[in-house]
């Protein structure tokens, strides 16, 4: 018997959890590390601030990405800004790099429809909540930049859980037979609400899955930011070359609880989330750029200052719009509303006296 | 003008809009060389090539969701679900993601796709292979659903559908694919959506059908007239948006409404029609809402299927009690 085929997955890694080289970095400027670790901040800074404000009532369920931001903030940081990003529901840190406002993101997760009619980035997708879907929508985006000839990349995240289901299957099956410029991002943050990534799948890593749609499959560590930059930009690339799709794995570990209406304590031992806690990502690429003597304590400290003013702004503006007129649960649904619908819409209107 | 079956119609239309509109573009399974295993695509991707008229893998969920991101990149993206019994793992995106991008993002996106699939049964098909899944699709707010039985009407919908701005998902009925033909002009006109056709003008009852039982219906109405009773028949044609105002104006004028649809009674159509008679049409009402629909179990296999489907002794049958009454 001889083998047909073999397969290997690489694995990425450029910072330890102490922030040191663990081996010879790809080619890039420092400079650029200085933004992405700024960002990184800051959505920390805000997921701190969104978690804030759902306790004390004034937001409605927010899933925290406390330790997921190196993968969210260095694959947008890899992105063209005339790319599309589909995120799922823990992108926080990506949505905001790409130019999702924090009060539009707020305003989302106040239950607030106009948290997704970004003022930014007006391709990006908005979030999917429904588990994987994003995966199908993304092979449509990047089937209309190859047909159109655009050098454009769809990038479309999700997580361990997603990776079980049929959509992510068929995606990479299809963008795979296609050739198209679409990357998958698997963010292994090691639970799915309460089942560990274990229970998940019986396959060793989940990058592994690209080997049978045929695409290149990578893993890296999620929360090295260097590692995150190196693989999906290197697939981000390929894709907007012609070279197809890529899946790349980034492993990290959810910090928090699933959302602000989950209890981690239920399913997880605390001793799990402390020894995540020592490979989480901030510090990790802070003790690096200090060691590069291109970050100082001065640096951290006026960061800080900004980053919670610019929060704390965010969150007044939020705070400060008015809900919605009661015609907008109508006025967006078609782009010219039908007859009957038009006569539930003035019904409403009379009733509550604004018509 | 040619003479076309609803089949042909759907062909020429499809590449009435492949010629007009480079944004269109087709795919589903088996569509390409093959034509699609009802030939609706025949010859299209020869003519527009491969770039236009797509083989899909053999995925159903995977081709309504790229659709969508098709369509919210300002394709026109017009995909086949090769049956409508395919089509169940396709809810998720029509339902969580078509129906409402639009609305979610408060109109910076839209998702302007059409999906098209053959309905219902009478020809005798594998099991799956001829459902009637209209109800669920007309109840789900943000699509519009729309279903022609004629080769005229089959063209000129499929043409507004595709140029319309939202997701229009249109239900072709396979038995009358290749049952009927009609001179149809190719002349790239679009019929309106939402709107019903008022085929035959009568003043002792209204028959209200869509879809593949239009047929019947008419064929009732014919034995009918025979009989002196004077049928105005309906062809509701788009489920939705509903057009009830044509269908109240004909109650208000004859009195008396008999329903005939081929999906299954609960919850069907044809009971937010009743509905809609009962809520603003009472005092025209001379006679309870008759339904002649399927029943309500899975549509049988082939050896009972035309037990299932409504027929014109069915009809007839209802006519005579709403007269009756």
């Amino acid at each position: 018997m001889t083998p047909i085929a073999e397969f290997r997955i690489p694995y990425t890694r450029y910072l330890d959890a102490h922030g040191h080289l663990a081996c010879p970095p790809p080619d890039f400027q420092l400079d650029a590390l200085l933004p992405v670790y700024r960002a990184m901040v800051l959505t920390r800074t805000f997921d701190a601030k969104a978690v804030a404000l759902q306790r004390t009532g004034q937001l409605r369920t927010y899933p925290s990405s406390l330790g997921q931001e190196a993968v969210t903030v260095g694959l947008a940081s890899v992105m063209r800004a005339d790319d599309v990003l589909l995120p799922t529901y823990r992108e926080t840190g990506a949505m905001l790099w790409r130019g999702v406002s924090m009060t539009e993101m707020l305003l989302y997760w106040s239950g607030d429809e106009r948290g997704s009619d970004f003022a930014g980035p007006r391709e990006d997708f908005p979030i999917a909540v429904p588990i994987a879907s994003q995966c199908g929508h993304a092979v449509g985006v990047g089937f209309a930049f190859q047909y159109r000839h655009q050098p454009r990349v769809a990038v479309v995240t999700l997580g361990d859980g997603a990776t079980s289901k049929g959509d992510f299957y068929e995606a990479m099956n299809t963008a795979g037979a296609w050739r198209l410029p679409v990357v998958f991002v698997v963010t292994n943050n090691q639970w799915a609400i309460s089942v560990p990534s274990r229970r998940q799948t019986a396959a060793a890593t989940f990058a592994q899955k690209a080997i049978a749609a045929g695409i290149p499959g990578e893993q890296c560590d999620g929360n090295d930011a260097l590692a995150v930059r190196d693989c999906i930009g290197r697939a981000i690339e390929r894709a907007r070359a012609g070279d197809g799709p890529s899946l790349v794995e980034c492993v990290s570990y959810r910090l928090s609880d699933h959302t602000t209406a989950d209890d981690a304590r239920r399913y997880r031992p605390q001793e799990e989330v402390s020894a995540a806690w020592a490979l989480e990502p901030l510090a990790r690429l802070r003790h690096y750029l200090v060691d590069q003597r291109v970050w100082s304590k001065q640096d951290e400290e006026a960061l800080l200052s900004d980053v919670q003013a610019r929060v704390a702004d965010a969150a007044a503006r939020y705070l400060a719009t008015p809900v919605q007129p009661l015609s907008s649960l109508f006025d967006y649904l078609y782009a010219d509303i039908p007859a009957d619908l038009a006569i539930q819409r003035q019904q409403l209107l009379t009733e509550r006296g604004q018509a | 003008m040619n003479t076309l079956t609803l089949l042909d119609a759907i062909t020429t239309a499809l590449a009435w809009e492949l010629a007009h509109d480079p944004n269109v573009v087709l795919f589903g399974e088996d569509i390409g060389k093959n034509g699609g295993v009802f030939r609706a695509t025949l010859g299209l991707q020869e003519r527009f090539g491969e770039h236009r008229v797509l083989d899909t893998p053999l995925a159903e969920t995977q081709i309504a969701g790229m659709a969508i991101g098709m369509a919210a990149q300002g394709l026109r993206p017009v995909c086949e679900i090769q049956f409508a019994g395919f089509m169940y793992s396709t809810f998720d995106h029509l339902i969580n993601h078509a129906a409402r991008l639009r609305h979610r993002t408060r109109g910076r996106l839209s998702c302007p796709m059409v999906l098209r699939t053959p309905v219902g049964g009478g020809i005798h098909a594998p099991e799956h292979h001829g459902e009637s899944p209209e109800a669920w699709l007309a109840h789900t707010p943000g699509l519009k659903v729309v279903s022609p039985s004629s080769p005229a009407r089959a063209y000129g919908l499929l043409l507004a559908a595709i140029r319309d701005p939202d997701p229009v998902i249109f239900l072709e009925p396979t038995r009358l694919y290749r049952l009927l033909k009609e001179p149809v002009e190719d002349n790239g006109v679009a019929l309106p959506l939402g709107a019903a056709f008022v085929l035959r003008e009568g003043s002792d009852v209204t028959l209200v059908s869509w879809g593949p039982s239009v047929l019947e219906t008419l064929q009732a109405a014919d034995r009918l007239a025979e009989q002196g009773v004077s049928a105005e028949v309906i062809d509701v044609a788009s489920l939705k948006p509903l057009d009830m105002p044509t269908i109240l104006a004909s109650v208000a004028k004859t009195g008396r409404c008999v329903i005939v649809h081929e999906a299954a009674r609960q919850c069907g159509v044809g009971a937010e029609i009743a509905a809609n008679l009962a809520g603003d049409g009472l005092m025209s009402l001379l006679a309870p809402v008759e339904r002649v629909t399927g029943f309500d179990t899975p549509m049988p296999l082939a050896r009972l299927e035309e037990e299932y489907l409504p027929s014109v002794a069915r009809i007839l049958a209802a006519v005579e009690r709403v007269r009756a009454y």
